[in-house]
């Protein structure tokens, strides 16, 4: 399993699990729509504390579902990233865009 | 020189491959793993490319990977037989895509973690990436190691 869709209070949490590139996306994307309409959320996070690689395929996803999210009012958190996942993300502006946290507990302390 | 020359199917889970294979044969040169990952993301955008614009994202047809090793610099060259680039300039740009689930930033990771890079394309023809980079130079931003 490459990553795990849960729901947790108000927010879906989508923790992903190793490297994150077109061999993943298309079935991320999918079932990251689906379990949004099923749980009827609009708050979305991404933790990727367990991702080891991501490329702009992986980034696609989530400006995706980002637009989706962000066009009924919701909003998207990313979580957990490692330095190398970090240096990606910072290098792709997708941080102006959404807040990131250190760790989901993190987040969902703060926020929750 | 020390070469290695690879090809393979453009299939998706081929990408992983590809980059895995560069960074395991460039790491004999003085590469910190920061970089090494910085060359497996430049890697993962050019193959990608490949697969998804070049191909249209049939698996049946093949990307050839030629690796270069020269003193302390090294070259990576990703090569596809697709469709081609008909405005290179216009791809090159950052967040040009032509799907709006991608980035359109491939050629900006290339660029960023790469010293040089060089893009050939013939419409109906295929598409050459070069790129290059000298073991100990950052190809781009560094960021510390927590």
């Amino acid at each position: 399993m490459n990553y795990i869709i849960k729901k947790e209070k108000n927010y879906l949490i989508v923790s992903v699990i190793g490297d994150v590139d077109i061999s993943l996306t298309d079935s991320l994307r999918e079932d990251v729509d689906r379990a949004l309409e099923e749980y009827s959320v609009n708050r979305l996070v991404f933790d990727l504390t367990e991702v080891d690689f991501v490329d702009s395929s992986g980034l696609g996803v989530i400006l995706g579902r980002y637009k989706r999210v962000t066009a009924k009012g919701g909003k998207v958190y990313l979580a957990g990233a490692k330095p190398q996942v970090k240096k990606v993300l910072d290098l792709s502006g997708l941080p102006h865009l959404m807040e990131i946290y250190p760790s989901v507990g993190l987040l969902l302390d703060k926020i929750g | 020189m020390n070469k290695a020359v690879l090809e393979f199917s453009s299939r998706p889970e081929n990408v992983a491959f590809a980059r895995v294979a560069v960074a395991a044969f460039v790491a004999q040169l003085d590469f910190t793993l920061s970089d090494l990952e910085e060359i497996k993301v430049a890697v993962s955008e050019a193959v990608t490319n490949a697969i998804i614009h070049g191909y249209d994202n049939n698996p049946d047809c093949m990307i050839k990977l030629e690796i270069k090793i020269v003193e302390e610099f090294m070259e990576i060259e990703i090569i596809d037989t697709g469709k081609g680039i008909k405005d290179i300039t216009r791809a090159l740009e950052p967040a040009y895509s032509t799907d709006p689930e991608r980035m359109g930033l491939g050629f900006a990771f290339m660029q960023s973690f790469m010293e040089n890079l060089n893009v050939s394309s013939s419409p109906g023809k295929g598409t050459r990436v070069k790129m290059s980079r000298r073991a100990g130079t950052p190809g781009g931003k560094t960021v510390s190691e927590q």
